[in-house]
């Protein structure tokens, strides 16, 4: 028999009690067919050669032993992964930024970036919200969904959202002042043009369905007599 | 002063009030405030509230960082009895002027 075929072995010895079995020792022997083995053998027990052990390599005693034991690290096997999406955040899905610059605006859901944070559009036309990322406590998702399906998300990850590292100016004393303040404010137009591209498609499938561009034109709010813990989104 | 636009209402959190800090009859625990967070009357309604960040916010003659306002940021621990009030707990312990003041009830941390 092929040993791939065979059963996992069940106990010889089924217990009494835990911790107690119902064979002895000597009994134990014969039933694992230990005698079997031997005889077979010529009366010992079949022994196989040691390998002969490799011969160390020479280590020179070491020159400086340290005063107190250093501490070893612990082992760490965690992995980084992003945060676990909410099963009500899908791409397309409409939600509501809690707080921050945009708070209150809903907002089109287009994926989930390696970091955790989630990438976001207004689109940029209808209210003003840029590609943009979001953290997932941050927001409310609705059970409203936008076609996403001709969108490219691709090329965006969370090193397209980074702080550009500027290239270290000389110091010169006259043009210190000067070049400093030139090139901070502008968005550069590679970043537009994306915005472009992005919400193209997007505007196209919003514009689609009744109401949909002045729903997401509008800002949530809280009004008098809403519970939040009642509200259904 | 000039407004640029009339800001939209744009009311993201839940007015609540503090009642005072955690105590028996004679004795405080000004580490933990009550909070009556309003439309919310009973334990159940609680659970939905629990996590979320709360501000109590006050004014102060002196500028900080550029503004008269200042905040006390906080959470929501825990029901306190059975008629929807709450226990939170603040980064600092609320001042005993904010007891009948108003607090800010954010809906954030968000889980819907």
């Amino acid at each position: 028999m092929a040993p791939k075929d065979r059963k996992p072995h069940v106990s010889r010895n089924p217990d009494l009690i835990r911790g107690v079995g119902k064979y002895s020792r000597s009994k134990m022997y014969h039933k694992r067919g230990l005698w079997a083995i031997k005889a077979k053998n010529g009366g010992a027990f079949p022994k196989h050669e040691k390998k002969a052990a490799d011969a160390a390599p020479a280590v020179k005693p070491p020159k400086f032993y340290p005063a107190d034991d250093i501490k070893k690290p612990l082992v760490n096997k965690r992995k980084a992964r992003p945060t676990k999406l909410r099963a009500s955040i899908t791409p397309g899905t409409v939600l509501i930024i809690l707080a921050g610059r945009f708070k209150g605006k809903r907002v089109v859901f287009l994926k989930q970036l390696t970091s955790g944070l989630l990438l976001v559009t207004g689109p940029f036309k209808i209210n003003g919200v840029p590609l943009r990322r979001v953290n997932q406590s941050y927001v409310i998702a609705t059970s409203t969904k936008v076609d996403v399906s001709g969108v490219n998300v691709e090329k965006f990850d969370d090193k397209y959202f980074g702080k550009k590292v500027e290239k270290k100016t000389k110091k010169g004393e006259g043009e210190f002042f000067e070049a400093e303040k030139e090139e901070k404010n502008t968005l550069p137009q590679d970043k537009k043009d994306d915005q472009k591209s992005v919400d193209a498609a997007l505007i196209a499938s919003i514009e689609c369905v009744p109401d949909l561009k002045s729903y997401l034109g509008a800002r949530f709010s809280l009004k008098a007599g809403m519970k939040p813990h009642e509200l259904v989104f | 002063m000039v407004k640029e636009r009339q800001g939209e209402r744009c009311r993201l959190y839940t007015r609540g009030t503090i009642l005072g800090y955690k105590r028996s009859k004679s004795n405080q625990y000004p580490n933990t405030s009550l909070v009556q967070i309003e439309n919310v009357n009973t334990k159940d309604e609680v659970s939905w509230y629990q996590g979320k960040k709360m501000a109590y916010v006050y004014k102060a003659k002196v500028k900080k960082n550029g503004s008269h306002y200042r905040c006390i940021w906080g959470k929501v621990t825990r029901p306190h009895g059975n008629t929807g009030i709450v226990r939170a707990k603040f980064k600092s312990n609320l001042p005993p002027k904010s007891m009948g003041s108003r607090v800010r009830v954010f809906m954030y941390p968000s889980n819907i």
